[in-house]
């Protein structure tokens, strides 16, 4: 195991050395305090947007607003962008026969590069609900927050219900991330994955529309993206955020264990 | 692992892409203390067998065996006692060049690391350790290459075409190193479409052509087992003419402008000399035609030159 968590650790130290990463970072920072000023400066609220009206009344409202917003789209396509590079860039650079000719075995190659796929993902979401209470509570304070049932729930149980929505939320998306990873693996290519990735994310969502699909609708892993929302309720709805539970841990497992298998076959040849 | 099993050992190797035949049939040994040279026009099959070599592909049959032990079989753990590098060495250009090496070490087992300053120094990269590999010239990457092979400690130091693209200068630094390494018992394959290289560097050599082996053994019995031809000269060419053909083992008996030429192994040379002596003929000239290794390697390759990018098979 300390092997792994040694090319672990330079995982991220080459994640923390490409421009790439700090993309999608700045962007999980720049989106809600651009949010956030956009607010103070302009009257009116965020419309269609469940919780848009009370944002003004506690800053614990803004980062569930600005994942309502972040959640379908842009948090997928920040992921991606490091899960689909994360092995095409070796490919890319030709640095995948240089690591795979020392003592460590592929097997231990492609662990610590998922686990540093999905600590991406995790750090982004996590980065952003921090800058985004942050943010909202200087311009409007820390104060109770409104639940979707229309009843208040103190600041400190709000400040609960917002860590626990973020982490039921890092699911279906550590769910894109493990998708990324497998085509990664499977196409070496940076750019194929990135788009591959969000294709999927993009299939998810709309076989959840389409007509005739409402059986399989729970199913699917766009509908895990809203989960969370079962933790605005009083009480809170746990049932969707247990399907995603299991759920995601299929969608997250089904992608690594195909690129694990393949990762450990694959030639290494001249790309 | 048995103490006795070669560095290298490759039986009836065989990598096919497709329709297209990239190594056939490659059986390989280097023994330990070699600096064997593995010859072979581009694109014949050097690097593919090398990649099989160090576990980064599958054969599609046979068996390549690195000091008794089959990377297809025992993954990383076969690589251990060996280090090298295909094509060109790679780096993370983002990263300096020490990080590279620490980075590399981690990927090995902890012992490495210890190693890197002075093997920094050995390749004198230690002043440019601290800058990024992206701004470091073919050389410099080549030389980092061997520095990332060497923390590693190894019995075995796979090469692929150490030498290609680097100046005058740093092609004469390289094998310099290739030589000091080898004195210090390290065992060496070295891929090269260089001939020159590998009859200044190497005891043993393998000459591949189309992914096929066409020859080998010790250098000096390759440039010794061909027929080497003789010039003559004598005041009597018509009656010793006559004597040669008679002579067995001698052929390709030629005369031109009144001298004589001739093939034959070093026995029959030896018989036709006393025969033209027994008929009390004098000679004045014997010269021994060795033939280049250059001759040689053409004549094994088909002809095909071995100092331009031309490839043969594909070239992977």
């Amino acid at each position: 195991m300390t092997a792994v968590a040694r090319v672990y650790r330079w995982e991220i130290a080459k994640l923390l050395a490409q421009k790439r990463t700090y993309l999608g970072l700045a962007t999980v920072v720049a989106v809600p305090v651009i949010f956030v000023i956009v607010l103070t400066l302009k009257s009116g609220a965020p419309s269609g947007v469940p919780l848009g009206r009370y944002i003004r009344e506690t800053g614990l409202a803004a980062p569930f607003v600005v994942l309502f917003f972040m959640s379908i789209w842009g948090l997928p396509l920040v992921t991606s962008l490091v899960a689909g590079d994360i092995v095409a860039s070796e490919t890319h650079n030709g640095t995948l026969k240089t690591i795979l000719t020392r003592s460590r075995e592929r097997g231990q190659v492609f662990t610590a590069k998922a686990l540093a796929a999905i600590t991406y993902t995790l750090t982004l979401v996590a980065v952003m609900g921090v800058v985004a209470v942050v943010a909202g509570s200087i311009a409007w304070g820390f104060h109770p927050l409104t639940s979707l049932s229309g009843t208040q729930v103190s600041a400190g149980h709000g400040l609960v219900l917002l860590l626990a929505s973020l982490v039921v939320y890092c699911l279906p998306l550590a769910g894109i991330a493990a998708f990324g990873v497998l085509l990664s693996t499977v196409t070496r290519n940076s750019a194929a994955s990135v788009v591959g990735a969000l294709m999927w994310a993009l299939l998810m969502q709309l076989l959840g529309v389409l007509p005739g699909t409402e059986s399989i609708r729970p199913y699917l892993l766009g509908t895990q993206f809203d989960a969370w929302h079962g933790f605005l309720r009083v009480p809170v709805d746990w049932a969707p955020a247990t399907r995603a539970l299991w759920l995601c841990a299929l969608y997250i497992t089904g992608p690594l264990v195909a690129a694990y298998l393949f990762f450990l076959r694959r030639d290494v040849g001249s790309e | 692992m048995s103490a006795a099993a070669a560095p290298v050992e490759t039986r009836g190797l065989v990598k096919r892409y497709g329709e297209i035949v990239a190594v056939d049939h490659v059986d390989l040994t280097v023994e330990p203390g070699d600096v064997f040279g593995y010859l072979g026009p581009n694109g014949a099959g050097k690097t593919t067998s090398l990649r099989i070599m160090l576990g980064l592909i599958r054969p599609s049959e046979g068996s390549a065996r690195l000091f008794g032990r089959d990377p297809l079989i025992e993954g990383a753990k076969a690589l251990a006692g060996v280090a090298g590098f295909v094509e060109a060495p790679r780096f993370y250009p983002y990263l300096s060049g020490r990080r590279n090496l620490q980075l590399l070490a981690d990927y090995d087992d902890p012992v490495s690391r210890s190693r890197i300053e002075q093997t920094l120094e050995l390749v004198e990269l230690r002043e440019r350790a601290k800058d990024k590999v992206g701004g470091y010239s073919h050389g410099m990457r080549q030389r980092l290459g061997i520095a990332s092979a060497l923390i590693r400690q190894p019995r075995l130091l796979l090469l692929d075409e150490p030498t290609t693209g680097l100046d005058p200068a740093g092609m004469r630094d390289m094998r310099d190193l290739v030589r000091r390494l080898a004195g210090e018992g390290i065992t060496i394959l070295l891929s090269s479409h260089l001939l020159s290289e590998v009859e200044e560097l190497c005891n043993r050599v393998a000459i591949i052509r189309r992914g096929q082996i066409v020859y080998q053994g010790a250098l000096q019995d390759l440039l010794g087992t061909a027929a080497i031809s003789f010039q003559l000269r004598t005041p009597e060419p018509d009656r010793v003419r006559l004597i040669l053909l008679a002579q067995p083992g001698v052929s390709d008996v030629r005369l031109e402008n009144g001298e004589l030429s001739f093939s034959a192994d070093d026995d029959a040379v030896a018989s036709a000399t006393v025969a033209i002596g027994q008929a009390r003929i004098p000679l004045t000239a014997l010269v021994p035609q060795t033939p280049s290794l250059e001759e040689l390697f053409l004549g094994m390759t088909g002809g095909e030159s071995s100092d331009h990018d031309r490839p043969l098979a594909v070239a992977v």
